[in-house]
Formats: C-alpha cells, structure tokens, sequence
C-alpha cells in the first residue's frame, strides 16, 4: 500500500489537460457567451476602480463612444462603428482562406498597404484624365493587383522553396511601409502628409462617407463563407490544411492551392487598403492601417474562421475598443488604458476556447472514477 | 451544468443590478466646452505642452473640456471631431498636429457653427472657410534669446582659453529638413552670431519628431565633430543626456531638461498655448471672431524662456537676455534681418517663400521688406527656408 502511493506521487502530475470533443456546440456556446458578458463586466468594474465614475455611468459613457446619441437620432457615430468594424472584418476574412490551409499570412498590414498605395497612385495621377467610374474601376483593379502580388511572392517561395511564410510575409511588411514613406516623401515634400485628393473617392450616399465600404465588406462575408463551405475550392483549402500528405494522395495539386489561396488572400487585403484610402481617408501614410493587420489575426481565429462568426467577433472588439477609449478619454487618461482592456478581453476570449477544446482532470477526481 | 448556470445568473443579476443604481449622467455647468483633439497622448513632449496648456487655460477660464488622444491625421481627426461636437456638445475643436488640417477643415465645412482651430497648420488664409483658423508662435524670437544664451557661452569659453574663437562652433539636432526646423535653427544662430561673430554651426536631421537612440547618436555625432554646444529640434531626452554625458553644454527645447542635465543645461525655449486658447474661449464667449491666422509673441505670452541654470551659462546671461528681449519687443532688434546673414557671401535682398499650399510647393509671396525677412507675417506658421552662410548642413532628411 505505502510503496504504491510512493509509485504514484513520483509518476502522477497534479492535473492533466485532456484534449475533449464530447462538448455538446449549445454548450461550447454558452461558455463562449458567458465569457464575453463576464469580460465586459470586468472592464467595467476596472474603469470603475481606476476612473471613479459609477458603474452605470461607466457603460453609459462606453455607449456614448460607440453610438453616441443614436437614440436622438443621430447616426452619425453608428456608421463609424460599422465602419470600423468593417475594416477590422474585412482583413480577418482575407486571412482567414490561408489560415485554414495552415499558411500564416502575418503581412495584411503590408498587403493592404500596397492595396491603398495603387488606390493613391491611381487617385492622384489619373485623376483628371479619366471619367469616374473608368477611374474606380482602374483604381479597383491595380489596388486588387498590388494586395495580390505582396501576397503571391510568399506563396511562390513556399511552394518553390518551403521557406517559412510567417516570418517572409512579416519581413514584407516592412518593405511596404518603407515604401509607402518613401511616396508620401515624394508627393508630400517636406510637410510628411499627403493632402486628401478629391477625385475617385467613393460616392457617399444619403450623405454617408462610410455606406459604400459597409456594402462592399457585407458582400464579401457571404461570398467568402459559401466559397469556404461550398465550393471545391474551399474544400482543397480545407483538405490542404489538415494534411498535405493526403491532399497529394487524393489528388489535389499542392502547389497551386497555397498560390490560389495567397492570391486570393492578397487581393482581399488590396481591397481593404483601397476601402481605406479611397473610401476613408483619400490619403495614405504609413499608419494607414494602423496595426489592424495583426488584429484581424486574431479576428479570424476567435471567428473559428467562420465569416459569420468573424461579424460578432469583430463587433465586440472594436465596441470595447471605441467604448474604452471614451471611458478613458473622459477620465483624462492615456490611450494604454483602453489597450489593456481590450487585451485583457481578447486574452479571456482566448482563454475560453483552450477550456472549449481541453478539459483539465484533477488527481482526485480521476482516482475516484477509478 | 448546474454550477454553470449559476454563475451565469448571478453575473446577470449583478449587471442588472449595478446597470439600474448608476444610470445617474455627468451634468455641464458651463455652456461652453471646448474639444481638444492629440495626435499622441502625454509621453510625448510636444503634446504634453498642449495639453498641459488645455488644463490651465480651461480651468481659468472655467470652462469644460474634452479630448480625444491618439487620433492619427487621417479621416479619424474628422470623426473625432464629429463625435466631440455631436456627443461632447462641444463649440470649440482644437486640433494640435500639421497632418490633422485638411480633415478638420471638413469637419469645419459641416458645422459651420462650431469653431475649429488648429496649430502648425497652413491652410486657413487661403481655405476661405469662415469658422477655421490657424495659430503658431513667433517661436523664432524664442530660439533668437536662446540662441544669445549660447553665444555668451562661447564667449565665455573663449575667454577662459579653452577654445579659440575660430574654434568656436555649435551643433544641432534637427528631426526634417523643411521650414519649423529651419526657422528655428537659423534663428538660434543668428542670435549667437549677435554675441559672438566668430559662431559656425553643424546640423544634422533625424528624420523623426521622437527618435530617442537617433537624437542621441546625432549629438555625439556633432560633438565628436568639434561643435562645443548643441541645441536640438526634436521631442526626446536623446540630445540633452548625450551632452551631459559628454559635459558639452546644451540649450533645450519644449521645456526645461535641467533635473536630467543638472551641470550642462543652459535654457529653454518653449511655445505657451494657454493665452491662444485662453483667447480663443473669450471670443466665443463674447462672440467675437477668432483671427483666421493667430501668431503668438514674446508679448502675448506665447514664447518664453525656462529659468536659467546658473551653474551652465556664462555670467550675465539673464541680463542681457533681458536687455535683447526688450528690443526685440521694441522692434529694434529684428530676428531675420538681412544685414545679419549672407547666402554665398551676398547679402539677400528678395526672397519668394512658399506661403500659400498649393501641391508644387511653389514659392508665392515676396518675404522680404525694408531689408527684413518678415517670418510669421504672411501666416502664422514658418515659412523661412533659406540657407544662410556660416550653417552647414552635414545631411538632409524629408520624411
């Protein structure tokens, strides 16, 4: 009896973390729900305990910052969120394809900067010499063209030469930015700005800047989860990610899907930078996209790199973004503050999906199902 | 399961408790609330001034603020300040960096009721939108006193036989190659120069407002290169502890680096903005209008020196810092006066500055008048670009 347990103390860990599939998807569902509302109702009690403000005028203060004063019918604010949300979704749905063939395309940034530079390019040099909707389309096709290409040169090197993609398509992202600094150089002299250009903006209608980039991202979402889900090519992706071993047995062609994949992706994170330069800001530097490349990583694995899913993850995101920043802008604190929310939410969310996938097994418990 | 739920409703319960005790709002006493929109937050000397400035003026006037931290010169200037007018209530935006302009000046199409200023910018004398405005400071007379402190410096040191006055030459650290740091370099020269004739100086650009390392790298650069007293034109601590590691006497920017630089530290100058924006409230509050093109001086307030730290500057400093400041203030003194600097050993008798923007940068209005280049005359931000004699440029940097 002694020298079992000794056996046991020496050989048995505290716990163990067991892999689990058995949990029902209501269920996975309501931990994933209940970890958002637990997550938000622990920002509030933080900007509580650092602003002073009471609880209620805390989340009243966030809505302000995300709404602002919607129910008095002004809309404003509301476009701006969806605006924001559409941007953050529209580069998690262009990783998504290449995340789930298990290529991590960590250069959205770069590949949606190249997309807004041939926007730029486009609206400052053929601005007058082409009709409007010849120069949208013009401006349409080379920003998908740019995007594609950042994205295509990694894709090439992997197929060809199995060279690491995360840290090539990251090294291309600074290629970009370099190069986009060196344009504004060029066209802003020594000011560092390039003026917002009046030709080929996107159209607003009704008055909304923001309306055309909310449509065209919509689209996209649906596009990408019935390609995703229905077509043959989704299903190489799909087949690629798992085992490229078997994709070759069965007959799929490797090679041309991670290219395929990475062309698509690129092209998407090209529309991405042409909605931010030509359907936002009609300018461009080198913060343009402002790190949402990397965000957006993390978009489309919380979306479990379902587009629908990707719609309310982004929407929680930037709601704690935008609502935290008003919270700490009326407070008088710095920006880092909303930073730490906003990443002590995504690190809960995270965190929830390892509690999903994996179940932890106590000693005791084991022993007494023994 | 059961536990599950459990948990579930009492964070329920607790949210719909704590959501009904609080939804008490904030309410304004003043009817006026001015919007202040940063390009970074307080770790960067250049927005801390305003910001600084945005508390004392607004607590002296008594008047409520908001503001908006991070907000890149992009369209998110704009919606900034559609959120601080629509949400916020407020009647006054200000906006502190050059790149937010053309953004705010949509802003200012669209709400023509509010007022919308902005610093550093160029626009507002040709935009021809009645509600915008541009305000800077005549900085340069700032950098011309500052510049005397380093003069007499070098007197100094000339005097003790340390070096001789052929010897006698000064660094400076610059972030880009274009009109703010030019003016203000110039200006800093030409106000040793008054003092000490013998004066050249080295320039060397970083290419950044706030590079820590790269401004440190350039003052020990300059320093190894001869120049026995740097000043800078950028954001960070870099050049200030590189002179005192090195003992090379420093003269400052933005604020005084005296707790860090304790035996190197001459003075510093620095832009006040309360009086602007002090003056700005007090003309919606007595619904004056605020000047298209507001330059601030020695006499509003706007430029100031920080202390002298004895310890660093030569003897009689504050005095004849004292005596040049009040004829500068009389108008006896003139910063850019044209006898006082020669381009390829000639005097300038006429110089076309870039005032008006336009996408060429072309050069547009004549600067100089009765023998003085007028700086911040035309508008309120600089415009004097000229390369004078006896300043070399060791590199260029745009952007």
């Amino acid at each position: 009896m002694a020298k079992k347990e000794a056996v046991k103390t020496v050989r048995e860990p505290l716990f163990h973390v067991v892999k689990r599939d058995d949990l029902p998807w209501w269920k996975a569902w309501l931990i994933r729900v209940a970890t958002i509302v637990i997550a938000i109702f622990l920002v509030g009690i933080l900007s509580v305990v650092v602003t002073g403000q009471s609880f209620g005028g805390t989340y009243q203060i966030m809505f302000s910052g995300v709404f602002g004063r919607l129910f008095e019918g002004h809309t404003t604010m509301l476009w701006k969120y969806l605006q924001e949300i559409v941007i953050l979704l529209s580069l998690a749905l262009a990783l998504t394809p290449a995340f789930k063939m298990k290529f991590w395309n960590c250069g959205a940034e770069g590949q949606a900067l190249m997309g807004g530079l041939a926007s730029i390019i486009c609206m400052i040099e053929l601005g007058d010499k082409l009709s409007y909707p010849v120069l949208l389309a013009v401006i349409t096709i080379t920003s998908i063209f740019a995007g594609a290409l950042w994205g295509v040169i990694p894709a090439i090197f992997k197929a060809a030469f199995n060279t690491n993609e995360t840290l090539f398509t990251l090294m291309m992202n600074y290629i970009a930015t370099q190069i986009i600094a060196y344009y504004v150089y060029i066209k802003g002299g020594g000011s560092n700005v390039i003026n917002p250009v009046s030709a080929g903006n996107f159209p607003s209608v009704g008055g909304n800047d923001y309306f055309v980039n909310i449509m065209i991202v919509s689209v996209i979402t649906v596009v990408m989860y019935i390609y995703l889900k229905y077509s043959k090519q989704g299903y190489e992706i799909s087949v690629v990610g798992e085992s490229q071993n078997t994709a070759r047995y069965i007959g799929i062609n490797v090679k041309k899907v991670i290219i395929r994949t990475m062309i698509i992706s690129g092209a998407l994170c090209g529309i991405t930078g042409m909605l931010l330069v030509a359907g936002k800001d009609h300018s461009i530097n080198i913060n343009s996209v402002g790190g949402q490349g990397f965000t957006a990583i993390l978009m489309s694995w919380l979306g479990q790199f379902n587009p629908f899913i990707m719609v309310v993850m982004t929407a929680i995101v930037v709601f704690l973004r935008l609502g935290v920043a008003k919270v700490a802008d009326t407070a008088l604190l710095n920006s880092s503050f909303s930073e730490i929310m906003v990443g002590i939410v995504i690190l809960m969310l995270v965190g929830c999906e390892f509690f999903i996938h994996y179940s932890i097994k106590f000693k005791h418990k084991k022993e007494a199902a023994a | 399961m059961k536990k599950l739920l459990a948990i579930l409703l009492a964070v329920a319960m607790l949210v719909l408790c704590f959501a009904g005790c609080g939804a008490a709002g904030g309410e304004e006493k003043s009817d006026l609330k001015v919007g202040f929109i940063f390009l970074h937050d307080e770790q960067s000397t250049y927005d801390k001034n305003f910001m600084d400035a945005a508390k004392a003026a607004c607590e002296a006037m008594n008047v409520d603020y908001a503001q908006k931290t991070q907000i890149p010169e992009s369209k998110d200037c704009y919606d900034a300040a559609v959120e601080l007018i629509e949400v916020d209530g407020c009647d006054i935006i200000f906006a502190d960096s050059f790149g937010h302009e053309s953004f705010l000046i949509d802003a200012a199409k669209k709400y023509p009721d509010v007022q919308f200023c902005h610093a550093t910018g160029t626009q507002a004398h040709t935009a021809g939108v009645k509600n915008f405005h541009n305000a800077f400071a005549s900085i340069y007379e700032g950098r011309y006193l500052a510049g005397v402190a380093a003069g007499m410096k070098l007197n100094e040191m000339i005097k003790d036989g340390k070096i001789t006055a052929d010897k006698a030459k000064m660094g400076y650290v610059g972030a880009f190659t274009f009109a703010e740091v030019m003016s203000g370099y110039t200006s800093f020269y030409l106000g040793a120069k008054s003092v000490c004739p013998s004066v050249t100086m080295d320039v060397k650009f970083t290419g950044s407002w706030y590079d820590e390392q790269k401004e440190k790298e350039a003052a020990q650069a300059l320093i190894s290169g001869g120049c026995v007293l740097i000043s800078q034109h950028a954001d960070s601590m870099g050049a200030p502890t590189a002179c005192e590691t090195a003992g090379v006497p420093n003269v400052s920017y933005n604020g005084s680096t005296v707790a860090a630089c304790p035996n190197t530290f001459i003075v510093s100058s620095r832009i006040d903005w309360t009086p602007y924006f002090k003056y700005m409230i007090e003309c919606v509050q007595n619904g004056k209008e605020i000047d298209t093109d507001w330059t601030g001086t020695i006499e509003t307030g706007s430029v100031v020196l920080t202390d002298i730290n004895e310890k660093a500057a030569a003897e009689g400093t504050a005095e004849k810092i004292a005596d040049v400041k009040a004829k500068l203030l009389d108008g006896s003194i003139n910063v850019f006066d044209t006898a006082n600097f020669t381009v390829g050993g000639k005097a300038v008798e006429s110089y076309l500055a870039d005032v008006d923007t336009d996408a060429n940068f072309e050069k547009d209005t004549e600067a100089i008048e009765n023998g003085v280049f007028y700086e911040s005359k035309h508008r309120s931000a600089p415009y004097f670009d000229v390369e004078i004699d006896g300043i070399t440029l060791l590199d260029r940097n745009y952007g």
